[in-house]
């Protein structure tokens, strides 16, 4: 079929989407062949680099399976459960108190960030801020607060301030700032922009437009990635203490350098359980709050 | 508001309506007790722990000069001669978080299977599979990372195991959920024209899933090379090895050069990845004008511009 052939009386309708569909066929297998040339070769690359072979691995996997086993070996026999449970965690007090420091730094950070990110969030939003420049430089400076891993900014906190759970709560509390302020402000920009402009035509200014237009609506959704943040903390706390920044962390890479198994064990127990539990009870309100978003509608 | 709709209310009629909608005007005691409660609660916790950790201490003061020195140190970056070493292991990063979310990626699938409720007719084991995969994301990817690099020993071996169980965890979730909420409608008819188990997994189910699957399988590949990048702070390869070496020895600038190098590479994997899910999604045809390009300064149009790729 010419390209002549084609004028507004005699036009196949079936033949013309016959052609249609096999270039778009043709164009969308072009690009799928390319994407996994591309894939393939990243992976041979990879491969390559990082010297993997699954054979290796499986060799290998004896040796972390042991280490499991061994780690969690401390019972022999059902009658003397309560004392060797009472052996096992002979460290409990000094494992729950930083335990509790880990939780702790996880709280603080959440507070102190989500308030100084959720603050921000607002001169961040494209659609709130029409000084360019500023919209600009906080949003850049959120991502990076945000692209910077928490514990490489322990790492960096650990000169000034020592070590200690000081240097841990500063960290999550800039990646909290900076993950926070990115988020609320995909949420302020994506919100109604009517009741903002109601406010203005009342006379409002721009603090009344925040406080009245796009808080309200954002509110829930602030709330939701709180909680989220909060459970993402926690687990961020646990090994802030492998950089020495507070917290359990310590106590586990402590006993793993030193191979007492059973301490491993235990401390791993408390540090997946309480990252469990903290992760239902986050969700737990994070559907109350987004259910009632959803209510009020 | 002299509008011909509006009625003016007299203070009687206004006080009828509110007792006629009590919650509209304000919230039950209840709702604000809870509110007052918890607000003080937050705030005393809070008080206890910033006092706990020093933020009221005259070292915390004190510091703040040290940290200002500490980041005058880290101008102009540099790298010691050591620049190839860095963009060597930001490739171990990158193929670190590939195999280890290729790994992940394809593990979860049966899983998946194994933990939806409409797959799974044993209650017990599609439960149980949850819970696994829970425990699996409960350690950080730093924990599991140690505990592989004590068994097999240091390199990026065990940083790939470490990623790899993590986004196993955390994919199984997703990836049974997206399962649980496909359209029964497909299965019959692959079931009615006589198609067995695999079958219907192929022809039903995969078509419905598949955008969802990859969409996950590479979102979990962006926080894979966040994690690749700090996985070699416990020897589990990857650039973060040199990053807390430097750091470790106080040569700042050389960090402050690694940490711009996992800033670029981060924002570009992001950037890719979020174009390839995009176009996955919306089909090949799809192209986004910035309609707000116009209405910039010419200063925020060029900036704009230069930013595009990184803008999110």
């Amino acid at each position: 079929m010419t390209a002549e052939a084609i004028t507004p009386e005699k036009i196949d309708a079936v033949a013309h989407f016959e052609a249609t569909r096999a270039a778009y066929m043709t164009r969308k297998r072009a690009y799928a062949f390319i994407f996994w040339v591309a894939f393939f070769i990243c992976l041979g690359v990879s491969v390559i680099h990082t010297d993997f072979n699954i054979f290796t691995i499986i060799e290998k996997l004896p040796g972390t399976t042991s280490f499991v086993v061994k780690s969690y070996s401390a019972f022999s026999s059902w009658e003397n459960f309560w004392p060797e449970l009472y052996d096992w965690y002979w460290g409990f007090e000094t494992w729950v108190d930083a335990l509790f420091v880990s939780l702790l730094m996880a709280f603080t950070a959440t507070v102190v960030g989500t308030t100084i990110g959720g603050l921000l969030s607002f001169v961040a939003s494209r659609n709130l801020m029409k000084k360019y420049w500023l919209y600009f430089m906080v949003r850049r400076t959120l991502e990076i607060a945000r692209t910077v891993p928490d514990i490489v900014w322990a790492l960096i906190f650990i000169y000034p301030f020592g070590v200690g759970p000081l240097a841990g709560v500063l960290a999550l509390i800039v990646h909290t700032t900076g993950a926070q302020g990115k988020l609320f402000s995909e949420v302020n920009e994506n919100s109604d922009f009517k009741p903002v402009e109601g406010i203005r035509a009342a006379g409002g200014n721009w603090f009344e437009e925040i406080r009245y237009a796009v808080i309200p609506q954002v509110l829930p959704n602030f709330i939701s990635y709180t909680f989220w943040r909060l459970a993402l903390n926690v687990q961020a706390a646990t090994v802030m203490g492998f950089v020495a920044a507070g917290g359990i962390g310590y106590e586990l890479i402590t006993a793993i350098r030193l191979l007492y198994f059973l301490d491993v064990g235990a401390i791993l127990l408390m540090i997946i359980g309480t990252v469990f539990l903290i992760d239902i009870a986050s969700e737990k309100m994070r559907h109350h709050f987004i259910g009632k978003e959803t209510l009020s509608q | 508001m002299k509008g011909a709709a509006t009625k003016e209310l007299n203070a009687e009629e206004i006080q009828k309506q509110i007792e006629r909608f009590p919650r509209v005007f304000s919230d039950t005691f209840k709702v604000r007790a809870i509110r007052w409660v918890s607000g003080v609660g937050v705030a005393s916790i809070l008080l206890y722990s910033l006092n706990r950790f020093g933020f009221f201490s005259e070292k915390f003061y004190g510091s703040l000069g040290k940290m200002a020195i500490m980041f005058g140190q880290m101008f102009p970056p540099t790298h010691g001669g050591q620049f190839w070493e860095y963009v060597d292991a930001i490739g171990e990063t990158l193929s670190m978080a590939l195999i280890g979310s290729l790994i992940g990626g394809i593990l979860a699938l049966p899983l998946a299977f194994m933990a939806a409720k409409n797959f799974n007719p044993i209650r017990a084991l599609q439960f149980g599979t949850r819970r696994f995969a829970d425990v699996l994301r409960a350690a950080d990817y730093m924990i599991w990372g140690l505990i592989f690099v004590r068994a097999m020993g240091l390199g990026p071996i065990p940083g790939i195991m470490a990623i790899a169980i993590i986004d196993t965890g955390i994919l199984v979730i997703l990836y049974s959920e997206a399962i649980e909420n496909i359209d029964n409608k497909q299965i019959e008819g692959v079931k009615a024209s006589g198609g067995s188990m695999l079958e219907v997994i192929r022809f039903g189910v995969m078509p419905q899933v598949m955008p969802v699957l990859l969409t996950n399988a590479l979102y979990m590949f962006e926080s894979n090379v966040r994690a690749a990048t700090i996985l070699g702070i416990v020897g589990a390869g990857g650039i973060g090895f040199l990053l807390s070496d430097n750091l470790r020895a106080f040569e700042f600038s050389n960090a402050l050069t690694i940490i711009l190098m996992i800033i670029v590479v981060v924002y570009i994997i992001d950037y890719g990845s979020r174009k390839l899910r995009e176009r996955y999604i919306r089909g090949d045809d799809y192209l986004q004008g910035d309609e707000n390009i116009k209405k910039r300064s010419f200063f925020g149009r060029v900036l704009a511009k230069l930013t595009r790729p990184f803008s999110s």
